[in-house]
C-alpha cells in the first residue's frame, strides 16, 4: 500500500485485498464443512462473527453521520474511511442471508411447537415471528446501505468540487441519526436480545451500539496508523489518533457506564425472569468470561488510555486498538453463545472459521473500497483545518 | 521606594510574538510572560512551556475520591449501622457503586478547578505589569512579552537593548512599589 500525495489515492491495495479475499473463501468453506457437521454450532458461531462486524460497519456510519451532523472539523481527514468501513454494511447485509436458513437452530420463538405452549411467545408472536423478522431486517440493510451509499456518492461529488453536497450530506445525516437510532435497537433486540426470548432490557439496544461505535473507533484508529505508515502522515498526523483515542477513552467508559446501568438495575429489582439472563451468564463456566469482560473490556483499557503516550505512540494505539477489538468479540460472544449448549461454555473451532471467513470478505471489501477512490476527503471545505488541528 | 520590576516589549502581530517568544526562551529567561487579546497557536512550545502537571492532580484527586466513596459507604453499610435493605448483603458493593462513581467525578472536578488556579498562581489582585500605562492596550491590540526582574539574567540595561534587538517596540521598564 502507498498514498499518492497528490491524488490522495491509496495506491497497491490489490494484493492486500486479494490475500484478505483467499482467507475469507478459506474460512467459509472450512464453516461450510461444519455446517454439514453440526449445523446448530455453525449457526452460533457465524451469528456471532455477523453480529461483530455489523457492528463494527455501524460503529464506522455512527462516526460520519455525527461529523455531518455536528459539522467537527478535526475528524474530516479519517472521513472517508469511515465512509469505507460503514460501506461494509451492503456486504454485511448479503451475509445475513444465511442466518434466515438457521433461524430454527437460533432462536426459540421459530419453534412453533414452544409457542403454542407458552404465553408470552405468543403474546409477543405479532414482533417474533419468522416472515416478518425477515422482512424487517431486510429492510434494515436497505436503510443502512440507502445512507451509506448516498452519503458516500455526496462526498465524492463534493470531491469533484460540488459545494452543494455539504448541505445535502448534512441533511441526509441529521434524518439519517433518527432512522439510525431506531434500526440498531431494533436489530440489536432481533439478533441478540431475542435468542432469549422471554428476558428483555430497553437499553440493550444502546449496549450494543456502545460496543459496535467502540470497536469501529479502535479499527478507524488501526487504519489512521496504516495511513500514517504507507506516506500519509502530513495528513493523518499525531493529532488525529490523539484524538481518536480521546474518543476510544470515552466511549470505554460509556460502554461500561450503559453495561452497568443495565446489569445495576436488574441487580437491585432481583426478578427472576430478568436476573436468569445474568445468571446464564455466570454459571458453568461463564463467570470467567463476564469478569475477563469487565477487567479488558473496561477497567484495563479505561485506565490506560488515561495517559497521554498511549493516544500518540503508534505501537501503543495498535495494542489498545487491538485489544478493544478482541474484547469486542468477547462481548458479541458472551451476549449469543450462554444461551445455547445447555448454558455452558464452549468455544468451538467454528468461531475461529466463521471469523476468519465473515473478516476475510469485511477486509477484503475494504481494502476494495479504500483504493477505488481518493481516500482522504479532498473537497471537504474544512479539510485543511482538519489537517492544521492541534491537540492541546 | 520605587524598583524595577520587569520589562515590556510591544510586537506588531501574532507571528512576530512567537518568534520574540522563541528568542526570549532561547536566550535562556525563564521568568517571562508573552501576552494578547486572544490565544494563539502554537504559543506553548514556543515559549518552551513543559506540559501541565494538571492531568495527574485530576487522577490522583479521583482515585481518592472512589476510595472514600466505596470506603465510606462500607464503614456506614457495613461496620456502623448494618441495616438488611430488601433482603442484600450489608457490603452490596453494586448499590455503592453509583456514589463511588459520583464521588471520583465530584474529586476529579474539585482537582481540576482548584489545581488550575493553583497552577496559575490565582487568584493575584495585582502585577507588576499593571504599573505601565501602554499595556492596557493588550485586551485590545497589542501583543507584548514582559519578563521579570526576579530572572536571574535580568539587566536593567542590557534588558531593553535585548527586547529591541528581537524586533520589540515600546521597550519600558516597569517599575513600582
Amino acid at each position: 500500500m502507498k498514498f499518492d500525495n497528490k491524488t490522495y489515492m491509496l495506491l497497491e491495495t490489490g494484493s492486500f485485498a486479494q490475500k484478505a479475499l483467499i482467507a475469507g473463501a478459506v474460512g467459509l468453506l472450512l464453516s461450510l464443512v461444519g455446517a454439514f457437521m453440526d449445523h446448530a454450532q455453525f449457526f452460533q458461531a457465524y451469528l456471532t462473527a455477523f453480529t461483530f462486524f455489523t457492528t463494527l460497519g455501524l460503529g464506522g456510519l455512527f462516526f460520519v453521520l455525527i461529523h455531518h451532523v455536528t459539522g467537527a472539523y478535526w475528524g474530516v481527514v479519517m472521513r472517508r474511511v469511515a465512509e469505507n468501513l460503514a460501506y461494509t454494511l451492503p456486504i454485511m447485509g448479503l451475509a445475513m442471508i444465511p442466518l434466515f436458513f438457521g433461524m430454527h437452530d437460533l432462536f426459540h420463538w421459530s419453534h412453533e411447537e414452544a409457542v403454542a405452549h407458552d404465553a408470552i411467545l405468543q403474546w409477543k408472536a405479532p414482533w417474533l415471528n419468522t416472515t416478518f423478522f425477515i422482512i424487517r431486517n431486510i429492510l434494515f440493510f436497505v436503510i443502512w446501505s440507502w445512507l451509506v451509499h448516498g452519503l458516500r456518492k455526496l462526498s465524492l461529488a463534493q470531491d469533484a468540487g460540488d459545494a452543494a453536497s455539504l448541505g445535502k450530506m448534512r441533511r441526509k445525516a441529521a434524518g439519517g441519526v433518527v432512522l439510525y437510532a431506531l434500526t440498531v435497537t431494533l436489530f440489536a433486540f432481533d439478533w441478540l436480545m431475542s435468542l432469549d426470548p422471554h428476558w428483555y432490557s430497553t437499553i440493550f439496544g444502546v449496549y450494543v451500539f456502545s460496543g459496535g461505535f467502540l470497536g469501529a473507533i479502535a479499527l478507524l484508529s488501526i487504519l489512521a496508523i496504516k495511513l500514517r505508515n504507507n506516506g500519509a502522515g502530513d495528513i493523518v498526523t499525531a493529532e488525529h489518533t490523539h484524538d481518536l483515542g480521546k474518543f476510544l477513552f470515552a466511549f470505554t467508559a460509556w460502554w461500561a457506564y450503559i453495561g452497568g446501568a443495565q446489569y445495576f438495575l436488574i441487580w437491585y429489582g432481583n426478578i427472576p425472569e430478568e436476573t436468569i439472563w445474568f445468571l446464564h451468564r455466570w454459571e458453568h463456566g461463564w463467570k470467567y468470561v463476564s469478569l475477563f469482560l469487565i477487567l479488558f473490556h473496561f477497567i484495563i483499557p479505561f485506565m490506560v488510555l488515561a495517559f497521554r503516550a498511549v493516544k500518540r505512540v503508534p505501537v501503543l494505539i495498535l495494542a489498545i486498538s487491538g485489544l478493544t477489538l478482541f474484547m469486542h468479540y468477547t462481548d458479541h460472544f458472551w451476549m449469543i453463545n450462554p444461551v445455547f449448549n445447555d448454558h455452558h461454555l464452549h468455544f468451538s473451532w467454528m468461531h475461529v472459521t466463521t471469523f476468519l471467513g465473515l473478516g476475510g470478505i469485511f477486509v477484503w471489501w475494504l481494502a476494495l473500497k479504500s483504493g477505488k477512490d481518493p481516500i482522504i476527503a479532498m473537497g471537504d471545505p474544512k479539510l485543511q483545518k482538519s489537517i492544521d488541528h492541534t491537540v492541546h | 521606594m520605587s524598583q524595577t520590576l520587569g520589562a515590556l516589549a510591544r510586537f506588531a502581530n501574532p507571528a512576530e510574538l512567537i518568534e520574540a517568544a522563541k528568542k526570549v526562551r532561547d536566550a535562556g529567561y525563564q521568568k517571562f510572560d508573552c501576552h494578547s487579546p486572544f490565544p494563539i497557536h502554537g504559543m506553548d512550545d514556543a515559549m518552551g512551556l513543559k506540559r501541565s502537571p494538571l492531568g495527574y492532580i485530576v487522577g490522583g484527586m479521583t482515585l481518592t475520591g472512589a476510595t472514600v466513596g466505596m470506603t465510606l459507604q462500607y464503614w456506614i453499610a457495613a461496620v456502623e449501622y448494618p441495616l438488611v435493605i430488601s433482603g442484600k448483603p450489608f457490603f452490596s458493593w453494586q448499590a455503592f457503586i453509583i456514589v463511588t462513581f459520583a464521588l471520583f467525578v465530584l474529586f476529579g472536578a474539585f482537582g481540576a478547578v482548584l489545581g488550575m488556579f493553583h497552577l496559575n498562581r490565582l487568584p493575584r489582585l495585582h502585577h507588576p505589569v499593571f504599573y505601565s500605562d501602554k499595556f492596557a492596550k493588550v485586551t485590545d491590540d497589542a501583543f507584548y512579552v514582559s519578563i521579570e526582574a526576579e530572572d536571574e539574567q535580568f539587566d536593567d540595561k542590557k534588558i531593553q537593548e535585548f527586547l529591541s534587538s528581537i524586533g520589540g517596540t515600546d521597550v519600558e521598564l516597569v517599575a513600582g512599589e
